[in-house]
């Protein structure tokens, strides 16, 4: 079963090679006329900020969104390999699924209820 | 019609099918014929790039009664080729602050997994090459549409790296957006892809295909639209392309990109919409099969339907494109709001029903299950209802908290006109109305009679 993935490790070689390759000689080929606006942050054309938002500060929403994607998508990662084993499981499987799937529902429900979702 | 006999064609599609799908025509082709592959795939995937961007440029001219590029090639078509070359041959700058190994990495990081994710991807049956009997497809795995979720899902990385390592701030600001609208969005297009296993009872794409032998399954077309609104906010593209815009924050996570850089990240761009809308092909709209009419559907064995795959990825292309020139930008909240609010509880409650109506469809005869399951959904739509009044709540409690905040905050209509005099000693200054004007219209705060 293995062999199956040989193509991809083929294509893997093949995409790096190309973007590898093409970044190292796009640093040969181009000119190097380097001056102190070019190297500068681009803030749009003005002086830029002295400490810009580096990579400590950002608003902690991001953090909140990345926790709910990685509930959300452990759930649907657990319904794909329901999805493909419906056919076998019947009833049973659809009462086992309403089950789990009304769990994370109701955090959904509270998550939403206190504002977890709302972006301001 | 040589379908491998597992996929034979079924009275309903085929639930049962569930267990190892029959994958055994691939794996075995010997290494030049794999590399032959590999090389055709890299290859239309950059073709497509090239093609892709002229005709965007093309049709959105089009539409805007503009004549669009016409100078490089025929007819302009070269057009994307000469930027390419153009790119290549611009200066390479690193600003000072960037991270470089970081910096230099992102641009690969995320071209590499975009030229992943299409491996999987079926451009036709099986044919024969040079006397040897392969399927026209890369690589085919048990677990195919995971794999191009999870390719697709590292492009993130490249995102988010360009962004902290510019070490400038529009460039963060912009990679945090793209990353938190590819991964809502991504919960999404989950979502909708289960209600199509449930109908194939396999994930590997060729077996998908197969499945859809009788493609117009209804029961798929909410999943199908769920997952073409998934699809845009995937790709960063209009309506959603709020990582890239232009009037917040300049460019997005490529700000401080230029040359060849920035030319591979609208390279992985262009493939990750390329391989969204083969992704859609394959999974809803059968692939490779050609269209249901009577006339077409002799041509679907050899090389034919490479042709109906091509065109079908070509009409998801132009989809974009229409999308592009017709609507404009949404604001972050209402799309953020859009996905989590609107998109996931609808695929949630979507992907119940097909399950209630798959089981409800194989026992007919024995009507409690389903009773019990369709009171179970409506529960769960109770539970959304009741959600709802909650959040507007809550709503309302930040408001007046907000109005309670700025309630003593100065505002428009409280600001005196005309400004307050120091001091009003001289009833008339000399450059001010006239003795016979009434000096009531200097009245701090009073409203403003004259102009």
């Amino acid at each position: 079963m293995l062999s199956n993935y040989v193509p991809i490790l083929v294509l893997l070689v093949i995409a790096a090679a190309f973007a590898i390759g093409s970044v190292i000689m796009g640093s040969l080929v181009g000119p190097k006329r380097y001056n102190r606006a070019k190297l500068d942050a681009y803030e749009c054309g003005i002086e830029p900020s002295p400490e810009p938002a580096g990579p400590h500060r950002f608003p902690v929403k991001f953090y909140l969104t990345a926790m709910l994607f990685i509930v959300f998508d452990i759930e649907i990662i657990f319904l794909y390999p329901w999805a493909v084993a419906f056919g076998s499981l019947g009833i049973f499987g659809l009462v086992e699924m309403v089950l789990f799937i009304a769990t994370v529902f109701v955090a959904y429900a509270y998550v939403w209820r206190r504002g977890g979702l709302e972006w301001d | 019609m040589s379908y491998p006999s597992s996929f034979g064609a079924p009275a309903v599609p085929p639930l049962a099918a569930a267990g190892d799908p029959d994958l055994s025509v691939f794996g075995g082709d010997p290494l030049w014929l794999i590399l032959l592959k590999a090389v055709a795939v890299f290859a239309f995937l950059l073709l497509m790039t090239l093609f892709a961007i002229v005709f965007e440029r093309k049709v959105v001219a089009r539409m805007q009664q503009r004549v669009g590029p016409n100078r490089h090639g025929p007819k302009g078509w070269l057009q994307s080729l000469a930027d390419g070359v153009k790119l290549m041959l611009k200066e390479d700058i690193i600003p000072v602050l960037a991270d470089r190994p970081v910096f230099i990495l992102a641009p690969v990081v995320s071209a590499i997994p975009a030229f992943l994710a299409f491996s999987v991807i079926p451009f036709g049956p099986e044919v024969s090459i040079f006397g040897h009997h392969t399927a026209l497809q890369l690589a085919d795995l048990p677990v195919a549409v995971l794999f191009v979720l999870s390719a697709s899902s590292l492009g993130v990385y490249g995102l988010i790296l360009s962004g902290w390592a510019s070490g400038s701030t529009y460039p963060l600001l912009g990679s945090l957006r793209s990353a938190a609208q590819i991964i809502s969005y991504e919960v999404a297009m989950g979502l909708s892809f289960v209600a199509v296993f449930l109908n194939s009872g396999t994930l590997s794409t060729s077996g998908i295909v197969a499945g859809q032998r009788h493609w117009w399954n209804v029961v798929l077309v909410p999943s199908f639209i769920i997952y073409c609104i998934a699809m845009v906010g995937e790709t960063n593209r209009t309506p959603f392309d709020l990582p890239e815009a232009e009037g917040e924050l300049v460019g997005g996570f490529h700000t401080e990109y230029s040359s060849i850089k920035f030319a591979f990240f609208f390279l992985a761009e262009y493939i990750n919409t390329v391989t969204v809308s083969a992704v859609a092909t394959t999974l809803f709209l059968g692939g490779w099969q050609p269209p249901p009419i009577p006339y077409f559907s002799h041509f679907d064995t050899g090389w034919f339907p490479v042709i109906w795959f091509v065109l079908k990825l070509l009409a998801f292309l132009f989809l974009f494109i229409w999308l592009r020139g017709t609507l404009p930008r949404l604001r972050y909240d209402q799309f953020m709001a859009f996905g989590w609010k609107v998109l996931i509880p609808v695929g949630l409650v979507w992907l119940l029903a097909v399950a209630t109506f798959k089981v409800y469809r194989e026992n007919v005869t024995d009507r409690t299950p389903w009773l019990i399951g369709f009171g179970i959904a409506v529960g769960i739509l109770l539970i959304i209802t009741l959600v709802d009044p909650g959040a507007r709540k809550h709503a309302e409690r930040l408001e007046a908290a907000e109005r309670e905040r700025t309630r003593n905050a100065p505002s428009l209509d409280r600001i005196p006109w005309p400004p307050p005099q120091p001091s009003s000693k001289s009833p008339s200054p000399p450059y001010g109305p006239g003795p016979n004007r009434p000096s009531s219209v200097i009245v701090a705060g009073g409203p403003r009679q004259e102009s």
